[in-house]
């Protein structure tokens, strides 16, 4: 090694060291900057952070609980908030004339113009834990007197406040596509990354287990394993299955991109070089394949969100995921399984709108995300 | 007199990205007069192929053409004034006007046949649809006669035959050959040639060259020949445009280009390819190696070596079937010598190189490595893993350097990799190493924080060459390490392993393609056909006076960039 230390660095022609003006960039900086050109991921983006600050923060932004009730108020139509009072900062709802249909026993709901209800910021509340050890004992928003009716969102059948009931599900049906995605992800980047390396016979098994998932029908398969769980398991058990079973046919997915990234990595120089250079075989996929294709992995794990989702919110719909007590989008939309009551209360399908909106989200910040993972492809 | 077909006149073709504007073809003027051939010359960038596709309006997006002229001139038989005179330029992208210039006027052809003919359709059917939009009234049975007399044309051996095959069932010459059939097929009077033969083998490439000259001669096409390959241009050009950076630098005769370049780019670039002609005079340093044969022995000597790969068809495993894709070859490698290893695609050169590095597992016969400590070790058979010295001694240069360095690590990783590997330095001693090794392939050491993809890709291969050199080797392996780079960083890529051969003793061995390289950077040449090695000896004697048939060939097939040593067609 002391032959070269002492010697000049040879000559070279002018114009042969010239960078182009970008370099020092880490590839994660650069693709944050593709991806900063993409409007439509960065206002998904943007409404993704704030759909899941919501649901962090559920206790402190719902006006009630969401399990509370109010038997006169079933059904009870979404108020408007009004935030000035002639010209002075004083937010009100208008209060509800309740006529009941002494045939139909039918409530109906019109505005009563007379008797305006109050509404504070930071009412004072039944003290809680803000995401499970701050205590507080005010909410966001809220009527002053807590027996008024203040319906954002309207009511459901029982009288319960819609938009406490949609910021808690959030809570769960946001967070149960995060973390079935990340055990799939477990899954499909080991299972993925033997597969694509090891190759053979190994790859050939792995596959076709794969494609027995596939082949699979879905819904019947959930419908079984949901059906499999104990009636009597508590709800946060219940939580950890559902997730579970999300998870054991979602990895399939992530597990090919895995395989394919792998397949084409392996072939390339530098692997070639990295074996050279005398590392050994788990070293060369955890220091020089993985990194490679990480950013595309997180960008596939985005766009798999939304299945997960969609899967949690058609168990509960068929009532064999998550069940009431638990609030979710899901559960939620159970409430609009007949005409009758989607007739006489759409707002009951906020839940679905919710739905639509954070699948949206997630599917154009994934494109965003590939589309800005891949800048040397 | 020759009639003009074809006048470029201030051309500016412009790709406005999100912030910037490439601007790759930027006021070029040229004139294509009949029966000529215009060859555009220029390194990667230079905007030929953009030039190229703006006269055929066939731009990728965001390409457009912003300014200047493309007088297309029309004759009615043997006028010698034109009937019409059509700026392309003025034309829309998909008009009908545009259409017609393309149905009959000039067609195309590209670098990549494969992926240019469609592979869904018949070589006929594909020549007979562009035959049917020239002649639209043509019976579809006299368009497939006519698909196969263009294919005889060509000279393929069974024009019916290839006329009903696809092109996958084609070798690379056969579907350039097909490709021009087609292009032809619309009777143009203009044929742009994109790089035709750079996909191919030489003496491929040579046949190809001579085809489209006869073409050109007995058909009185004007043809636009674009290419990198000096060599080329000396070959087949009547008139040159030199293009640098979206400019013609200088355009004129063959003759008056290569004997009196004007301008600086194109000396240069005449002076990369014909440095490459005569041995490099970093060479001269070396002690000859005849003389002192009888003392030194062979570093490496390989006996016998065999690579045969078993390829399974259908699922389990039945119908195997063996390629010898090295069969039998034997050479030495003396200490300090360069042996070139050159032969086509498929000769078997790059498997044996893997095979002396220890990415595949030889076959048969035997690798004997002489090691630092003047012991002998049999390579064959030998798996090097972790802190074998073996991989320290024996290093690699790859072919590509986009592909030989992983994006996600920065410089100073990918050189530090097998110095940490190999245990002998680390922390800040490891930094001032790969400091060291960068200072040394004429990289800046402030350079190790970037990632690879902020280099060119010269600069690139410096980097790889940093990293073969990073344990202090004394056998590299280079399996074609300067065929991805443009003419001129060649001669600086092969100066710079002369260099390092001085200063760190090291024997290369050398795996190329190109004969020139051979002749630059060689002292002893093996030559290669499909896994054998046909002939072998000094560069002197193998290139001057080749016994072999194949070498015969393969030299005579090699473009050389001096048109008074071209043969006459």
């Amino acid at each position: 090694m002391t032959q070269i230390s002492d010697v000049s660095a040879p000559k070279v022609a002018p114009g042969a060291i010239k960078a182009p003006p970008d370099s020092g960039e880490t590839p994660f900086r650069l693709m944050w900057r593709k991806l900063r050109r993409h409007r439509l991921a960065q206002i998904s983006g943007v409404i993704l952070i704030l759909l899941y600050a919501i649901a962090l923060l559920a206790d402190f932004l719902a006006p009630r609980d969401p399990n509370a009730y109010i038997g006169r108020f079933t059904y009870a139509p979404p108020q408007q908030l009004h935030l000035f009072d002639g010209v002075t900062f004083a937010p009100f709802v208008y209060d509800y004339k309740v006529t009941v249909d002494p045939d139909a026993l039918k409530r109906s709901f019109e505005v009563n113009p007379d008797k305006k209800i109050p509404v504070h910021f930071f009412v004072a509340s039944e003290p809680y834990k803000l995401l499970g050890f701050i205590p507080l004992q005010h909410r966001f928003i809220g009527p002053a007197d807590p027996e008024s009716p203040f319906y954002l969102f309207g009511a459901d059948r029982l009288g319960r406040d819609m938009l406490s009931r949609l910021i808690h599900g959030a809570r769960i049906s946001l967070s149960i596509g995060l973390s079935g995605v990340m055990l799939s992800l477990l899954i499909g980047v080991i299972v993925g990354g033997i597969s694509g390396y090891v190759g053979g016979r190994t790859d050939m098994i792995i596959q076709r287990i794969i494609e027995f998932i596939w082949s699979l029908p879905q819904i019947p398969l959930w419908l079984g394993l949901a059906a499999a769980m104990p009636r009597d398991w508590t709800s946060l058990q219940a939580y950890f299955v559902i997730t579970i079973i999300l998870a054991l046919i979602g990895w399939t997915e992530l597990a090919r991109v895995v395989r394919g990234r792998v397949l084409a990595l392996k072939t390339e120089d530098f692997v070639a070089a990295a074996r050279l250079d005398g590392a050994s075989e788990l070293r060369i996929i955890l220091r020089h394949i993985v990194p490679s294709f990480m950013s595309h992995i997180i960008a596939v794990a985005t766009l798999a969100i939304p299945a997960m989702i969609l899967a949690e919110t058609t168990l509960s719909y068929l009532g064999l995921g998550l069940q009431a007590p638990i609030v979710s989008w899901g559960v939620l939309l159970r409430e609009a399984q007949n005409i009758r009551s989607i007739a006489s209360a759409p707002w009951l399908l906020a839940p679905g709108f919710a739905v639509i909106l954070a699948v949206l989200a997630l599917n154009f910040f994934g494109d965003g995300l590939r589309d800005a993972a891949d800048p040397y492809s | 007199m020759k009639r003009l077909l074809l006048s470029v006149r201030n051309l500016k073709t412009h790709f406005p990205l999100a912030k910037t504007i490439v601007k790759a073809v930027d006021g070029i003027s040229f004139d294509l007069f009949e029966g000529e051939t215009l060859c555009v010359v220029g390194e990667s960038g230079s905007g030929k192929s953009a030039a190229a596709r703006s006269i055929l309006q066939i731009l990728d997006r965001p390409g457009k053409i912003v300014d200047g002229e493309i007088l297309l001139h029309r004759y009615r038989e043997d006028d010698t004034t034109p009937s019409a005179i059509i700026d392309i330029a003025k034309l829309g992208r998909s008009s009908r006007a545009m259409q017609m210039v393309r149905r009959q006027d000039i067609s195309m052809i590209f670098q990549e046949p494969m992926s240019s003919l469609s592979l869904a359709h018949s070589c006929g059917d594909q020549i007979v649809e562009a035959i049917l939009l020239r002649h639209p009234r043509m019976a579809k049975r006299d368009a497939w006669q006519r698909a196969v007399e263009l294919l005889r044309q060509m000279q393929l051996p069974d024009p019916a035959l290839t006329a009903s095959q696809y092109p996958f069932q084609l070798s690379g010459g056969m579907r350039q050959r097909a490709m021009i059939a087609m292009a032809l097929a619309s009777e143009p009077r203009i044929l742009i040639a994109d790089e035709p033969t750079t996909a191919l083998d030489v003496t491929t490439q040579a046949e190809i060259l001579a085809l489209l000259e006869r073409l050109r001669s007995s058909l009185g096409l004007g043809v636009i020949f674009i290419t990198h390959d000096v060599g080329v241009v000396a070959n087949i050009a009547d008139r040159v445009a030199v293009m640098q950076l979206g400019k013609v630098v200088e355009t004129g005769d063959l003759r008056s280009i290569f004997d009196h370049p004007q301008h600086p780019y194109t000396r240069m670039l005449l002076a990369s390819a014909q440095r490459l002609e005569k041995p490099s005079p970093l060479r001269a340093t070396v002690v000859p190696v005849e003389s002192t044969h009888a003392n030194v022995r062979p570093i490496l000597k390989v006996r016998d070596l065999g690579k045969t790969f078993v390829l399974r068809r259908g699922l389990l495993g039945n119908g195997l079937k063996e390629l010898r894709a090295v069969d039998g070859v034997s050479f030495d490698v003396m200490p300090r010598e360069n042996v070139g290893i050159v032969g086509e695609s498929g000769s078997g050169k790059s498997t044996m190189a893997r095979c002396i590095v220890g990415l595949h597992n030889a076959s048969a016969g035997s690798m004997l490595y002489r090691d630092a400590s003047d012991g002998e070790v049999e390579l064959a058979g030998r798996v090097r893993k972790g802190n074998d010295p073996l991989l320290r001694e024996v290093r690699m240069i790859f072919q590509d350097p986009f592909s030989a360095l992983n994006p996600r690590m920065t410089v100073g990783q990918i050189i530090g990799e097998p110095i940490r590997l190999a245990k002998t330095a680390r922390g800040r001693e490891l930094k001032e190493r790969v400091a060291e090794l960068l200072s040394l392939v004429g990289l800046e050491p402030r350079m190790m924080e970037r990632y690879p993809h902020a280099f060119s890709g010269g600069q690139r291969q410096r980097i790889v060459i940093a990293r073969a050199i990073a344990t202090s080797p004394r056998l590299i392996v280079a399996d074609e390490a300067t065929s991805a780079l443009d003419v001129s960083l060649r001669a600086q890529m092969l100066d710079l392993m002369l260099e390092l051969q001085n200063r760190l003793n090291l024997s290369y061995v050398f795996i190329t393609h190109d004969i020139s390289n051979i002749r630059y950077f060689c002292d002893r040449v093996v030559v290669m056909h499909q896994g054998k090695v046909v002939e072998t000896g000094t560069v002197d004697a193998v290139l001057n006076a080749p016994s072999h048939d194949y070498t015969k060939r393969l030299i005579a097939s090699v473009p050389r960039p001096d048109p008074s040593l071209q043969t006459p067609q």
